[in-house]
């Protein structure tokens, strides 16, 4: 079973959610149920699975119901139908007690605007969780202590959040959600307040993070960049309804609809496509084209171009122990570089 | 349940109101002579009918003398440890001499205004002046400040829970926004009489008054400061497990703090303008100073004793709000650079 399973669920806002969820599974849209009964489809049969160890975005506009996905995990909302399941536990039997020491153990969670503690001073802010669990002040600043270390904060742990600026606020609250050990990471549009080049410096940052800890990581975002780069598995959202899931490279080749094309029609291809992505079967067209470089499946387009272009001959595309693949030409990457 | 359709109230209540008419005319004295002038001549209406009147007051009356019989013991177990705490802590200050009593204002004021000097000595002056006005406001202003501390305590000891209560929970809040309208609508006077009864004369009914006059808006801050607090600092500390209670003390009641500092200013500006209202019934202190120069006609007395009231209230509002202040500026201190 996977890490984190989500199986149909439904979200809707309103006095009297169970009313309306027969015609919300009947199929009716987000807009026609708002329309007739008032009530606000948050959810509508979302169903996704979430494998150990990956980071999983999710990505949709403003109001397309990315923010009460994401809690459903920890629970923080409850859904009007649907059953959410966390390393094979059914968060939705847990009693209260269990689901206060469920969210201690098993996840910790970074906001869009930080949501950290005005009235803490950095290191109490970071210790927050280890004090919720009742750890010993000693044990807790150390722990702290090292986290702040780790995003790089060292020397401002008796600061107040307000005295930091954005970027250095939001490392607090990665550190208050890592201070934990958490096995699970829930990010809710966690950069999106961040000015852009603190944005994909705190980026680097998190994938750097995410090479040493292999959490499960499940991100929110509305920038498609933001996703591809982030990203192992895309899920994207419209109006409550999932509308595609798959890798970076599945939704930027195969869009699902035309909602999906929009976001994808803006972003530098080359530069999220894979080497792997690109490669084909040696053919005919190949004939007569030497191999004029050994490029690593992992590599993206955008570094293999110049070499495409500047010799007009064949890239051999091999794996991390050097067995041969595919090939690249010229006509393979004008064909995905084009946009329709 | 089936609902009861809009036009079968509204016929019912055409029904009750001409049937008022009816009975008003069959036992109104001056009845027109002919149908014509029932209409032209609407005497038979101008006055409100006597047979027409709900005896609030007596029922008001019966209750109150059972409601005395009964427990009236227990307001006399009130007010007398009332009395007794009164007594002794008015005993204690008044005692001091003087300058203690304002080195202790002024060491207060320094302490809880996190060591603004201005403050401070503004607050040393003031109190200096009350004493300067007239040496006899000094024991009295003493005695008014016990009355209001003593109300502010029962106000913070009951108000702020009830604010909790109202903050986390919908239908209490609907509950007692109601009562609190009530209690700060309703004259002062209304509550005096019977707090007289109760308690008899003197500076407990004052506490009482101060606290139904002057809790209201204490209840309203606590509930509005909790409820004020950023959802996602919330969603924060519910993420990490935090419990009902752990969210409480550790982030709500820090964070509202602010607002409930601003509650408890309010509550003293209004506790001290109650002390006056309640010299009307025999509560000593500064306000009977004023009451005394209105009996005489003195305007200079009245003034005197005006002027040590705004002193007092300086005097308090600038210790009250200067600890909320300090309070507030470690919630969000300002930007440096
Ligand atoms: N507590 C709530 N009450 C009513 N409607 C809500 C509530 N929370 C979210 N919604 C609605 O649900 C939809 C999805 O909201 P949200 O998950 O916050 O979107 P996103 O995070 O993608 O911007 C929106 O239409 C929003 O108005
Ligand atoms: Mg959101």
């Amino acid at each position: 079973m996977s890490k984190i399973e989500i199986n149909n669920i439904y979200k809707i806002f309103g006095p009297t959610p169970g009313t309306v969820l027969e015609n919300v599974k009947a199929g009716a849209t987000k807009e026609e149920v708002l329309d007739q009964t008032g009530h606000t489809v948050g959810l509508d049969n979302v169903s996704i699975s979430i494998e150990e160890g990956e980071t999983f975005v999710c990505m949709g506009l403003s109001g397309s119901g990315k923010s009460t996905l994401i809690r459903h995990i920890n629970r923080l909302i409850d859904p009007t139908d649907g059953e959410v399941f966390v390393s094979g536990q059914n968060v939705l039997d847990l009693s209260p007690e269990e689901l206060l020491e469920f969210r201690k153990k098993n996840m910790s969670m970074v906001f869009q605007r930080f949501g950290l503690f005005p009235h803490k001073t950095v290191i109490e802010n970071v210790a927050y969780g280890l004090e919720i669990q009742q750890i010993e002040l000693e044990q807790r600043n150390k722990t702290a202590m090292d986290q702040i270390d780790a995003v790089g904060l060292s020397g401002f742990e008796d600061q107040y959040p307000s005295q930091l600026s954005g970027g250095m606020q939001q490392r607090v609250g990665l550190a208050r959600a890592l201070a934990t050990n958490p096995e699970i990471l829930l990010m809710d549009e966690a950069f999106s307040a961040l000015d852009p080049l603190i944005r994909s410096d705190m980026q680097g940052q998190l994938i750097e993070l995410q090479s040493q800890l292999k959490k499960t990581i499940v991100f929110i975002t509305h920038d498609l960049d933001e996703s591809l780069k982030l990203g192992d598995h895309i899920g994207i959202l419209n109006g409550g309804r999932l509308v595609q899931v798959g890798t970076p490279e599945e939704i930027l080749l195969n869009p699902a609809d035309d909602y999906v094309s929009s976001f994808v029609g803006d972003v530098n291809r080359a530069r999220v496509l894979k080497a792997r992505a690109v490669m084909t079967k040696k053919d005919d067209t190949h004939n007569g084209k030497e191999i004029a470089h050994r490029a690593n499946e992992n590599d993206t387009l955008e570094e293999l171009l110049p070499i495409i272009l500047g010799t007009r001959s064949l890239i051999e595309v091999v794996d991390n122990s050097g067995n041969p693949l595919g090939y690249i030409s010229d006509r393979e990457a004008s064909r995905l570089l084009s946009k329709s | 349940m089936k609902k009861i359709p809009q036009s079968v109230y509204y016929a019912i209540f055409t029904g009750l109101f001409g049937w008022l008419l009816v009975v008003s005319f069959n036992s109104s004295k001056r009845k027109p002579d002919s149908v014509g002038e029932l209409f032209t001549d609407l005497s038979w209406l101008n006055n409100w009918p006597k047979w027409l009147d709900t005896p609030l007051m007596k029922w008001i009356n019966d209750g109150w003398k059972v409601f005395i019989a009964e427990y009236g013991l227990i307001f006399d177990a009130i007010g007398y440890g009332l009395l007794r705490g009164y007594t002794e802590l008015k005993q204690i200050i008044v005692q001091a001499p003087w300058p203690v009593v304002i080195i202790a204002v002024i060491a207060i004021t320094y302490f809880s205004s996190g060591r603004k000097v201005g403050t401070t000595v503004f607050v040393g002056i003031c109190t200096f002046f009350i004493g300067f006005l007239n040496p006899r406001f000094w024991d009295k202003a003493i005695e008014t400040t016990t009355m209001v501390v003593l109300g502010i305590a029962i106000c913070v000891i009951i108000g702020i829970p009830i604010g909790i209560a109202m903050a986390r929970n919908e239908k209490v809040r609907n509950a007692i926004l109601p009562i609190l309208d009530l209690m700060q609508v309703i004259p002062a006077f209304c509550y005096l009489i019977p707090g007289i009864i109760l308690f008899g004369l003197g500076a407990i009914p004052a506490i009482i008054s101060i606290f139904i006059y002057a809790c209201p808006p204490l209840i309203r801050l606590t509930d509005l400061g909790i409820r004020l607090v950023d959802k996602e600092v919330i969603e924060a500390a519910e993420s990490f497990g935090a419990s009902r209670r752990q969210k409480l003390w550790g982030v709500q009641m820090p964070l509202a703090l602010p607002n409930i500092m601003q509650g408890i200013n309010q509550c003293t500006m209004m506790a001290l303008a109650m002390v006056v209202i309640a010299s009307m019934i025999g509560t000593r202190g500064l306000g009977d100073e004023v009451l005394l120069g209105l009996q005489q006609l003195n305007v200079g007395a009245a003034i005197e004793a005006g002027l040590a009231i705004v002193l007092l209230a300086i005097v308090l509002d600038r210790m009250t709000q200067a600890y909320g202040e300090k309070i507030q500026e470690r919630n969000q201190p300002v930007k440096k650079k």
